[in-house]
């Protein structure tokens, strides 16, 4: 019954028949169309030409099309080119497909100059929209905490613990697995060098100043972001596509109050904590290091570590913690909150969560370093 | 063509048997037979929670069964190598209760993604199918480049129709396609499926909740209970029928207003 398909041109009398025989469906698509295109060159000659489909055994959407597109290119001369022999079970769906227009033409941009000076253009303004997107986010958090400490009632407790408990229980293993194996490298990479000018202990006052000073805050505040940013990111970016933020405001919730401030809260008092913890586990590890590896001991440690710092490096530190926390925040927030209904926008839109984040916090580090500097702690 | 009726009524398009799905304790199907006849319409009935999607889901192969065999186009599923269980995939299409477009693709994309993953035709003739699939499903060209995001709760059953339409299977699983529709939407959408039924000899599985669409559309009912088929025939029959939660179904005052 089926076999392949084929288009043979019979002679008859004056005319021409296009005689399609055999299965016209989507399997045999490719060598259909390019029987077709063959067919198609026929167009222009003097003779009249029909199309004889009474023996085509299988027909679908792809041989219905091929065949209507068939018909008129042919019909393009003078004379309207016919169909015959069609069956009355396929007669509906030559019928729906003649129904079909012509293809628009879909117009795709090429690329060119004025073209991509226009796109850099759009990134540069885009550089400005970011700001002042997150300058509003900062606003909006501000007034939304504002009115939470006039009634101390409407702030989401539940919620902000929930979140306490995802952003900061939740991460303490990681962190300070991490941090004590950063603090574990800082040691063995100080002794190793500090050895050959005899200088071994002073790989305490690198480590202790490094640690509480620069690197448990920032690389907490990094891991953070990485793992904490880009869950709110995501949580609000689905939230958005789904509409259920649309849903909060229409039934009189503000978003920033009901899902933003509970997740900055949380935020700013999980960082000072990790950053802690962190820091704790990194001293720990290289002071490990520096018994094992250094040869000295704990005690000796703990002495020159309390001669080499003072309470001014660990408040250094330890003040950064929540204003990096409110960066990462705010960020996450405002670009979860910006996701448009696709998921190829909730993936872009969780990248640059993660982005900016840690570059936020890298310049807020630095500029926390001018500051600090300024003030001689 | 009685000859083929004949054959069809002999040679089911699905073939259940005595399938069985436990989500933990819980038995949803259990022991579940039912036979689809090539080129009907069948309508797939049941209360709510009682496991109709989850045996449409079974037969595509999206939830495992702990027991039964399950046959499609003669093919066991089961038993079926990746090439033949391909060949079975490419003869049905999906559609499901949200659409499930891809998101980041344009209604023109989604429509073509199994063109071009299967057929290996030119841009132009897989544009000019899109263009003819989306006036079957009765949509206007110009909603070919817009995404998903920027369409209206019909358009998307639209597209979706069009999209699991789009390698012209032999059978089509339809997931509540008219809920979330307008009455006349969805009574648009009912025609849609027989038009099509028509035109292109479909094979229709068709899971609702629509009374009008049992009425106008199905040529056969199938009642899901108790994780078994509770019956099964004509609307006729159902109407005839002395189980409790058929007789409420179809005796009830909503089917009441359906048959006036």
């Amino acid at each position: 019954m089926s076999g392949d398909p084929k288009l043979e041109r019979i002679a008859k009398g004056n005319a021409l028949a296009l005689c399609a025989t055999g299965t016209w469906t989507a399997s045999f698509a490719p060598v259909l169309e390019r029987m077709v295109a063959d067919a198609e060159k026929l167009a222009g000659s003097p003779q009249s030409i029909f199309i004889d489909v009474s023996e085509v055994a299988k027909l679908d959407t792809f041989g219905a099309w091929l065949i209507e597109r068939l018909r008129r290119t042919l019909t393009q001369g003078t004379v309207e080119t016919q169909i015959a022999g069609l069956s009355a079970n396929y007669s509906s769906l030559v019928d729906e497909v003649r129904r079909v227009r012509a293809t628009p033409v879909i117009d795709t941009t090429s690329i060119t100059i004025t073209g991509m000076l226009e796109q850099i253009g759009r990134a540069v303004a885009g550089i400005g929209g970011t700001i002042a997107s997150l300058i509003d986010m900062l606003g909006a958090v501000l007034a939304a905490g504002g009115r939470v400490l006039i009634h101390p009632r409407s702030l989401r407790l539940t919620s902000t613990v929930h979140h306490l408990e995802q952003v900061c229980w939740r991460a303490v293993p990681i962190i300070v697995l991490i941090t004590f194996l950063i603090g574990c490298i800082i040691a063995q990479q100080g002794i190793f060098h500090f050895r050959r000018f005899g200088a071994d202990i002073f790989v305490v006052d690198m480590l202790g100043v490094l640690v509480l000073r620069e690197i448990g805050v920032l690389l907490v505040a990094i891991m953070v972001a990485g793992r904490s940013g880009s869950a709110y990111t995501a949580e609000l970016g689905s939230m958005k596509m789904r509409e259920e933020i649309d849903a909060l405001r229409t039934m009189g919730f503000d978003p920033i109050e009901v899902l933003v401030l509970p997740r900055m809260l949380a935020l700013v008092l999980a960082l000072p904590i990790l950053a802690f913890l962190g820091a704790m586990a990194a001293l720990y590890g290289g002071g490990l290091v520096a018994w094992l590896y250094g040869g000295v001991d704990p005690e000796a440690f703990l002495l020159r570590l309390r001669d080499a710092i003072s309470i001014d490096h660990f408040i250094v530190g330890i003040v950064k913690a929540p204003v990096m926390a409110a960066v990462i925040g705010i960020v996450a927030c405002v670009e979860g909150l910006a996701v448009q209904g696709s998921a190829e926008s909730l993936g872009q839109h969780t990248t640059a969560s993660v982005v900016k984040g840690i570059f936020f916090v890298i310049v807020m580090d630095g500029v926390f370093a001018i500051f600090f500097a300024s003030i001689g702690m | 063509m009685a000859q083929e009726t004949q054959n069809a009524i002999q040679d089911p398009i699905i073939r259940v048997r005595d399938i069985t799905v436990q989500f933990g304790a819980t038995r949803v199907l259990d022991g579940l037979n039912l036979d689809v006849q090539r080129g009907e319409i069948l309508g797939f009935v049941g209360p709510s929670g009682a496991g109709k999607s989850v045996l449409t889901r079974t037969i595509i192969g999206l939830v495992p069964k702990i027991a039964g065999s399950i046959e499609v186009f003669g093919v066991d599923l089961d038993s079926s190598n990746t090439s033949q269980r391909r060949n079975v995939e490419r003869r049905w299409g999906v559609l499901f209760q949200q659409g499930a477009l891809f998101s980041s693709l344009t209604v023109r994309q989604n429509i073509q993604f199994p063109m071009r993953e299967y057929l290996r035709v030119s841009q132009r003739l897989m544009d000019e199918i899109t263009m003819a699939k989306l006036a079957m499903v009765g949509l206007k060209p110009e909603v070919a480049e817009r995404f998903p995001s920027e369409l209206s709760g019909g358009m998307i059953k639209r597209v979706a129709l069009a999209r699991a339409l789009s390698l012209d299977p032999d059978l089509v699983f339809l997931d509540e396609p008219t809920s979330g529709l307008d009455p006349i939407g969805a009574g648009d959408f009912d025609d849609l499926v027989r038009t099509l039924q028509r035109t292109l000899g479909l094979t229709v599985f068709m899971v609702t909740h629509d009374l009008d669409s049992l009425y106008t559309a199905c040529d056969r009912i199938a009642v899901l209970g108790n994780g078994k088929i509770i019956a099964a025939g004509s609307i006729a029959d159902m109407q005839a029928s002395q189980h409790p939660w058929l007789r409420q179904y179809f005796h009830g005052k909503r089917a009441r207003a359906v048959v006036t």
